[in-house]
């Protein structure tokens, strides 16, 4: 709103100042992937969904599984007691590059960037701790005859996006411990003058924060896998292709990282050589949804509100990641970084992932969590709304961005170029678009609450005639999950087999 | 506080067929390595101390994995597990080191590394702070 | 207590027992942790010939002395693991807090080292070589206290020959702290 209608002021907000801004973007940006998609995808898709779908009872650990959870709760009042310290929340980007951020004559926030840092680190060791929870729950907890090969793709996908954050968050915690004490004992780490490097803080941030974004990814991919699967009434196309281009996907996203570094000044053979990279890693992704392309043909389509939602995550993430080939060649990326243009590939891939795969999963395994239904009818409101609505707000962008505008910017009325009136109304719709996107999720909310206490109910454990494991149990299970603990059978896809009266066979059903 | 050392080594069996006194002999090996890590470096010899320093760590390293953790008697995965941290950890110094361990390059110049590397330059005759 | 074992707890489909899958996996990521750190130190460490100098002015005896501390608690430790495997659990609480104690040894020595570093002008802020000696060293030493909380609090439970299997998942989490310092000593005072 305020770059749309610039001196004007927001809505129950107020003018928003420079540093208001930063801080906004700042916080939007680390909230969202910290505090609202991996949390959501994570651990608490996680939670439910792993001891369920195994046929567990519970996590292996349940209390260091309720310390984890914690911990974060913690790192959530550290992060809210940042907005209220003097001078406000950190405004040095979610990417919290020195000396912008081990500054405070330079950020400003004093206190909110200590303060926002500790929260981070606070949160990955609670990620951690429920990582290790889920990666040993799915290897030793699995219920009797399930095979690796019959564990359900969301499973496999929430333990593999553990095992990366795992890997990857090692090196950006000990930078963490660094920039901290850069930030409060005044330690030179990444302070040229004295011996160190802001280069350095770039590539622990991003050795980190690639693996992470595939970190939110595979959940999402999961959940999306399990609902097109029960919707069109067909087996998997290839299960074990998923499972090896995941693999693939998470090995390579180690070594793509410094794509989001390519004209900070790294050494022009690496950009090179993560140009290649990046390209790659296109491939098995592609690969993945080709698969899923390939189970929905043929299939008997029920068109259920969380199946739109996941044929919708399927359009939206394509366009996400194809724009994503474009920055990723280095030369390419000379002009793009930094425009709108990223911000427009990187809320095609996030918001399908942390949103619209979310509302997938979210409708899909409602009745489980429930017992009752949501409302069809205001789902499908909910539906297109979101859809309409998001994709007026983003594609736009990537026309502004590709023009120059570029991001973190407060105000383009510095920018004559960019001043222009034919941008201005894109970012006018833009922003409308945003405000038409909330509303609607109004719908969501009242849907959702009204629904947990008045929806329709669901009398049968298994509404969606689906095969795993957690529709064994009852609508919502019971402490314990299963009165009697399931045996597995077959693998987690046997829709519409051959022969078989009945369009689908439960994991659990001996015959 | 040492246990049982000489006593027959049956009855004290583990469940790898090892007692105390085996364990207090990898102590030993261990101990004499350390030795010779630390007088390795006075020799003068800057091979000779990469050698003895880092070389004898990795060994004892191994020797602890092996011997103390019992990595061996572990599911094959463990240990592959291990290495792949590793791996990342290689993974990272490889990419990074290109960028921050030199001072120039074929366009470039770290001049504020350069800097404090001429203040500290005649360190070799400093020999007191 | 009122929570009881779940059944996912004992299920072992691996035919590895559970917590000690966990410990394995809370080493892979402390690699990761301390790996990073380290790598940082030795990017710079090769890039700055005079750190060689600073290297020269840490107390090689002190650090020499907690390696043999450490070696020796490690020892104590997989003793006190072979007697709970045994279920002889008065050795086993005895060699627990035998490698307690050298944990705080460890401390204390490393207390007076860098409390007569600090007083010769050698601090955190004094040079980057200094920031990353205190980082890695305090982040090591903070692991090793924790490791000492969590083995007195096994120890509490061996005593009633309960959950005896802790015991070595608690040893193998310090032998790797064992470990880290095996190679934090040659970086930090070695190499010079």
């Amino acid at each position: 709103m305020q770059l749309a209608f610039p001196g004007v002021e927001v809505p129950l907000f107020g003018l928003v100042t420079s540093a208001q801004y930063n801080s906004l973007i700042t916080n939007h940006g680390t909230i969202m992937i910290f505090w609202f998609a991996m949390p959501i995808l994570v651990a608490a898709f996680g939670n439910y969904l792993i001891p369920l779908m195994i046929g567990a009872d519970d996590m292996v650990f349940p209390k260091i599984n309720r310390l984890s959870y914690q911990i974060f709760f913690l790192s959530v009042l550290v992060l809210i007691a940042s907005f209220f310290v003097q001078n406000g929340g950190f405004g040095g980007a979610w990417t919290a590059y020195p000396p912008l951020s081990a500054k405070a004559e330079y950020n400003l926030t004093p206190w909110g960037s200590i303060l926002w840092l500790v929260a981070v680190v606070l949160e990955f060791v609670a990620f951690l701790l429920g990582g290790i929870n889920f990666i040993t729950t799915l290897m030793n907890s699995r219920a009797k005859g399930m095979k690796m090969m019959d564990i359900p793709i969301v499973c496999w996908m929430i333990v593999l996006a553990s095992l990366l954050f795992m890997a990857s968050a090692g090196p950006l915690i000990a930078g963490a411990a660094m920039l901290l004490f850069d930030q409060t004992i005044g330690t030179g780490f990444f302070d040229p003058a004295r011996g160190g490097d802001p280069i350095l803080w770039q590539h622990l941030f991003w050795f980190f924060g690639h693996p992470e974004v595939y970190v939110v990814f595979l959940p999402a991919m999961g959940i999306v896998a399990e609902v097109i699967t029960v919707f069109s009434r067909k087996k998997l196309f290839a299960y074990k292709v998923v499972l090896f281009t995941t693999f693939a996907t998470g090995i390579l996203s180690f070594f793509v990282w410094a794509h989001h570094q390519f004209i900070a000044g790294i050494d022009p053979r690496l950009a090179n050589i993560f140009t290649v990279t990046t390209l790659l890693i296109s491939i098995p992704i592609a690969e993945m949804l080709f698969v899923y392309i390939a189970t929905l043909y043929g299939g008997a389509i029920e068109l259920s509100t969380a199946m739109l939602f996941a044929l919708g995550f399927l359009a939206t993430f394509l366009i996400g990641g194809v724009t994503g080939v474009f920055l990723g060649a280095s030369g390419a990326d000379i002009y793009f970084h930094d425009t709108y243009f990223v911000l427009a590939h990187f809320h095609y891939t996030f918001v399908p992932i942390a949103v619209i795969a979310v509302f997938s999963g979210l409708y899909y395994w409602f009745p489980k969590m429930f017992g009752r239904f949501m409302n069809e009818f205001w789902g499908k409101v909910h539906f297109w709304g979101t859809m309409v609505g998001f994709n007026g707000i983003f594609m736009p962008l990537f026309f502004t961005g590709a023009a120059g505008d570029h991001r973190r910017i407060f105000d383009y009325s510095n920018f004559p170029e960019l001043a222009v009136s034919s941008l201005q109304t894109l970012r006018i719709i833009a922003t409308v678009c945003v405000v038409i996107t909330i509303l609607f999720q109004f719908v969501f909310f009242w849907n959702f609450i009204y629904s947990m206490f008045r929806g329709r109910k669901c009398t049968e454990n298994n509404p969606w005639k689906a095969n795993t494991l957690e529709w064994v149990a009852a609508s919502p299970p019971p402490h314990g999950n299963f009165p009697v603990m399931p045996e597995v059978y077959r693998g987690a896809y046997e829709y519409s087999v051959p022969g078989r009266e009945l369009d689908y066979w439960p994991q659990n059903e001996k015959v | 506080m040492a246990e049982h050392v000489g006593h027959a080594h049956d009855e004290h069996k583990d469940s790898d067929g090892h007692g105390p006194a085996f364990y207090i002999k990898i102590w030993a090996i261990l101990l004499v390595l350390f030795i010779i890590s630390v007088l390795g470096p006075e020799f003068g010899h800057r091979t000779v101390t990469l050698i003895t320093a880092f070389g004898i760590a990795v060994v004892k390293a191994y020797m602890v994995a092996v011997y103390f953790m019992h990595i061996k008697h572990e599911k094959k995965y463990i240990p592959y597990i291990m290495f792949a941290m590793l791996g990342a950890v290689f993974l990272f110094y490889i990419a990074v080191a290109t960028d921050v361990e030199k001072t120039s390059g074929n366009n470039w110049e770290n001049s504020s590394a350069k800097y404090l590397i001429e203040e500290n330059k005649d360190f070799e005759h400093h020999m007191e702070h | 207590m009122g929570t009881t074992t779940p059944i996912a707890t004992t299920r072992s489909v691996t035919g590895m027992p559970t917590g000690r899958l966990a410990v394995w996996w809370v080493i892979g990521s402390e690699i990761v942790i301390f790996g990073g750190l380290l790598m940082c130190y030795l990017m710079l460490r090769l890039k700055f010939p005079h750190w060689a100098l600073m290297s020269s002015h840490t107390n090689t005896f002190a650090g020499g002395l907690n390696t043999f501390v450490l070696l020796t608690s490690s020892l104590f430790i997989v003793l006190a693991h072979h007697y709970a495997e045994k279920k002889e659990e008065l050795k086993a609480f005895g060699l627990i807090w035998a490698t307690i104690f050298g944990g705080l040894t460890f401390l204390v020595i490393k207390g007076i080292e860098w409390t007569t570093e600090i007083t010769n002008g050698f601090t955190i802020t004094s040079s980057l070589f200094w920031s990353f000696y205190y980082t890695a060293a305090g982040l090591h030493a903070l692991h090793v206290i924790a490791g000492m909380i969590l083995m007195g609090w096994i120890s509490i439970d061996v005593l009633q020959k309960k959950n005896m299997h802790r015991v070595e998942l608690i040893g193998i989490y310090w032998h790797f702290v064992d470990i880290v310092w095996i190679f934090l000593f040659p970086l930090l005072y070695i190499a010079k």
